[in-house]
């Protein structure tokens, strides 16, 4: 019997690698989502998984964890072959894992859900206390006892941290961490995870974002159409041999252009919303403008009251006073959403599926959600007109898609994604306002979009862009706002902030005096 | 050991099958039953699956039971694709009934004279409005206190027949009836039309028909019928477009309680001839398994429609020719919704052999 004690990892030099990848390959049907992949990730180290959505990052981890079996290949934990047949066996093991798309229930809260993950002797009190340890000593906010369905996208996802966290893991996997925190919270997660790694816990770390994996990671394996397309040490390498890895290709670069603005589009003006339940975040004194002809950014960590802005700007929520409101001038906050859409706003929710999109309908017949062109009388659908428009759409922003009559779930988020932002852009409205528009979606998409949003800016358009995503903000916005529990800072332009500073506003540190000097320079 | 696998699409495929599938389990479970309670298998089936069907008797005895299916499934159906739970529709069935009987007795004790072709529209109208009031009281609640539309709209159900025994009992009660709970028999005016001489079938059959042809348009070629659908899978979806969930509410429910209260008017001028307090019939209940059967599809409710009347039909033949307790039509209708609901699983799963390891 190989020895596996935990005495002689660490300094004996003759310690097996904590995991080792053999030749997996899973397939799914016809497709190979994982082809004869080997990695090898050594105790301690922070091992990055690098590739674009649907590369197969997420079923290899999936395989690690049990969560999926493979259908070739050896798994090696701490040199001995291993089968992880269930994430129980894995977890036994002492692998914990973050996944990118989260596992709770709506139905019950925080530590609830974190409680039905464990074993049976802890009681739901102690899981509650570790969990605030845990969140505390991580610098991660977090209240245990709120019901999960009240959570942001964002505040999931730091539950599903906190969770892998309690487990002591030896391998944690973690996928896409980082897309909803600020920047602070990003170097302080990295902090965490290197104080990790230095106790003997190895990490592997799935993302697409370069500088991330850069600062963080001592080895990389990336992945291109379920094959290790390259390994390297990404300490060494730049942004652009990483790039070449994962796509083939550079990133196209945005080329950036001075905005003209023209008139006043959008108005917000001391705009202030009760939450409608006790987990949401009110509004207060929200005053923000849009022009026509620029790019206007919304940053901030979830759960702010991004959810709650978008929802009062969209019409989804018309508590709002008529005049707090305006559009061009008049007061639009008590019409319905169908109403606004037709005096020149649209919007890109962040939720694609079930929002955006109804999953089980045709990408045509999702035209109607916001569209109505094709309509003859008495509402009749005229398809010949709904097909073409649906075709239109597909051809002009390259979404892959077997046709008009694929219903929408069929689409990769990647792909939807797309679709959605065409047919609001198809629209030609005055005022398009777009939440998280490259959440999930892989590098070429995401450039495209966002070449599309600064297009439409150039038409005259004005474009309210709400993410959580600094990086995307900086690149496509002509003037920023920073959200914060429910207020909302000052604009500053964009080229004129640093994330550093945009990092402390995020945290509400925005000072209110310099602010009224801010705007004057504008 | 079979393993089933989550489908990365939803077979199309399995979707049609599923109900012929569900199908033949049933046929196989019925033969099973009728060589368990030792009857001739091949005569106990042949009484339910042939004999529905053979000669024009038969055939239009067929078309008349699945009138009233049809018509309250075709309701049902728009309003299980909507998120709508009306499982009540046998009350609705009963106020149309009851609405139809008051035109039809008011007629009859006038002593009114007027063309049956004249007299069709007001039964329609008479139904439509009855079921749509039935049902308009549940989309009320719901509205205004949230009430759950299934628990509502089942316990309505009760009402209905409470109001149906209390007028045939007592203030509609025929004076020359020996007492029997049942009101005059209608006037000859008040029958509906009929289709072929000598033939129970009417005019209502039709008219079934062209709803489950104007539904299908409603349902996939209206913008309307499009908006009440969203609200279903994806409640969100209607909110961001702009659809208004209320009025999703108040139109499923009020035009499936009006289809199912015409099916009702029907029952009461059509066959029955008078109001007696087996109006209540259970066509209620039946339809919402035709819904599914017929895969909340318009065209599949009519197909369902036929299948389930032949289920009836087979029951009450079973009962004189085989000597089985007409009851076996229900046993057959659960195993039938049963084997459906299983054979589904297949619509988004496919089984896989795999060695036990």
């Amino acid at each position: 019997m190989p020895t596996s004690g935990i005495g002689d990892e660490g300094d004996e030099p003759v310690t097996p690698p904590r995991l080792q990848l053999e030749h997996i390959t899973k397939r799914y049907g016809t497709l190979v989502a994982v082809d004869d992949v080997s990695l090898t990730v050594q105790p301690g180290e922070i091992h990055s998984v690098l590739g674009e959505n649907g590369a197969g990052k997420s079923t290899l981890m999936k395989v690690i964890y049990g969560a999926v079996r493979p259908d070739a290949g050896v798994i090696r934990w701490n040199g001995e072959e291993v089968h992880v047949r269930t994430p129980h066996e894995a977890r036994a093991l002492g692998i914990a894992m973050v996944f990118q798309h989260f596992s709770l229930f709506d139905t019950l809260t925080v530590a609830e859900n974190v409680w039905l993950g464990l074993s049976r002797d802890r009681s739901l009190k102690e899981v509650t206390a570790g969990m605030q340890r845990k969140a505390e000593e991580y610098g991660l906010e977090l209240d245990p006892k709120r019901p999960v369905h009240t959570l942001s996208v964002g505040e999931r996802q730091r539950v599903e941290i906190v969770r892998a966290l309690l487990a002591d893991p030896k391998l944690l996997i973690l996928d896409e961490p980082t897309s909803v925190l600020t920047p602070q919270a990003v170097d302080k997660l990295f902090v965490t995870l290197r104080q990790l790694a230095s106790t003997g816990c190895s990490i592997l770390y799935i993302s697409h974002k370069l500088d991330e994996i850069r600062s963080l990671c001592s080895q990389c394996t990336a992945l291109r159409a379920g094959k290790v397309t390259g390994t390297c040490d990404p300490m060494q390498a730049t942004t652009a041999s990483l790039s070449r890895l994962m796509i083939g290709t550079e990133p196209p670069k945005l080329p950036h252009r001075e905005p003209r603005p023209g008139a006043l589009a959008l108005q917000v003006r001391n705009l202030g919303l009760p939450r409608l339940d006790r987990f949401g975040v009110s509004l207060e004194d929200v005053s923000l403008d849009v022009r026509e002809g620029e790019i206007v950014g919304i940053a901030g960590v979830s759960g702010n009251g991004q959810q709650e802005l978008l929802a009062a700007l969209s019409g989804e929520d018309p508590r709002a006073e008529a005049h707090a409101i305006q559009l061009f001038g008049s007061g639009i906050g008590r019409m319905s959403a169908g109403q606004r859409r037709r005096h020149g706003i649209h919007f890109v929710p962040e939720e694609r599926l079930g929002r955006g999109a109804v999953p089980t309908l045709t990408l045509a017949l999702n035209l109607l959600l916001t569209r109505r062109e094709s309509l003859r009388a008495l509402g009749w659908i005229d398809r010949g007109a709904l097909r073409k428009q649906a075709v239109g759409i597909i051809d002009r922003f390259g979404v892959k898609a077997s046709g008009p009559a694929a219903v929408a779930k069929s689409l990769s988020g990647g792909n939807l994604q797309k679709y959605i932002v065409g047919r609001e852009i198809d629209a030609v409205p005055r005022v398009l306002i777009v939440a998280q528009p490259t959440w999930g979606v892989d590098v070429g998409a995401a450039a495209q979009i966002r070449g599309e949003l600064v297009a439409l800016r150039d038409t005259g358009c004005a474009v309210l862009v709400v993410s959580e995503e600094l990086e995307e903000l900086f690149e496509v916005t002509d003037r920023l706002y920073v959200i914060s529990k429910g207020r909302l800072s000052p604009s500053i332009r964009t080229h004129a902030a640093t994330r550093e500073q945009i990092g402390e506003w995020m945290s509400g540190l925005w000072p209110a005096e310099t602010a009224a000097g801010l705007e004057e320079a504008r | 050991m079979i393993e089933l696998e989550a489908r990365t699409t939803p077979s199309v495929w399995m979707g049609v099958l599923s109900p012929v599938v569900a199908l033949a389990i049933t046929v196989v479970v019925a033969g099973l039953l009728f060589a368990a309670l030792g009857k001739d298998p091949v005569r106990g089936l042949s009484v339910f699956l042939v004999e529905p069907f053979h000669g024009p008797r038969a055939l239009t005895e067929l078309g008349l039971k699945a009138t009233p299916l049809i018509l309250i499934s075709l309701g049902l159906a728009l309003c299980y694709r909507s998120n709508i739970w009306n499982i009540g529709a046998e009350g609705q069935y009963l106020i149309g009934a009851i609405a139809g009987g008051w035109l039809a007795l008011s007629v009859t004790n006038a002593g009114l004279a007027m063309p049956r072709w004249a007299f069709f529209p007001l039964v329609v109208v008479a139904g439509a409005v009855g079921g749509a009031f039935w049902a308009g009281i549940v989309a009320f609640l719901r509205d205004r206190f949230h009430a759950s539309e299934i628990l509502v709209s089942l316990m309505l159900v009760y009402v209905a027949n409470l109001l149906l025994s209390y007028l045939v009992f007592g203030p509609w009660k025929d004076p020359n009836g020996f007492n029997f709970p049942q009101t005059v028999n209608f006037s000859s005016a008040t029958q509906l039309p009929r289709l072929i001489r000598g033939m129970r079938l009417h005019a209502g059959f039709l008219l079934a028909l062209a709803a489950a042809a104007v539904m299908w348009a409603f349902m996939f070629r209206m913008y309307r019928g499009i908006q009440l659908q969203v609200g279903g899978p994806a409640p969100a979806a209607a909110r961001y477009a702009g659809f208004s969930s209320r009025s999703a509410l108040w139109t499923t429910l009020l035009l499936s309680g009006a289809l199912a209260g015409v099916a009702g008017a029907f029952e009461v001028t059509g066959p029955m001839g008078q109001l007696t307090p087996y109006v209540a019939s259970g066509y209620g209940f039946t339809a919402i398994i035709v819904a599914f059967v017929g895969r909340l599809h318009p065209l599949g409710c009519v197909l369902a429609s036929v299948l389930l009347s032949m289920f009836l039909i087979g029951g009450e033949l079973a009962q004189s020719r085989v000597g089985l307790p007409s009851a076996l039509s229900g046993v057959f209708q659960g195993v039938l919704l049963f084997s459906l609901l299983a054979c589904d699983t297949l619509i988004l799963f496919r089984p896989r052999w795999r060695r036990s390891t």
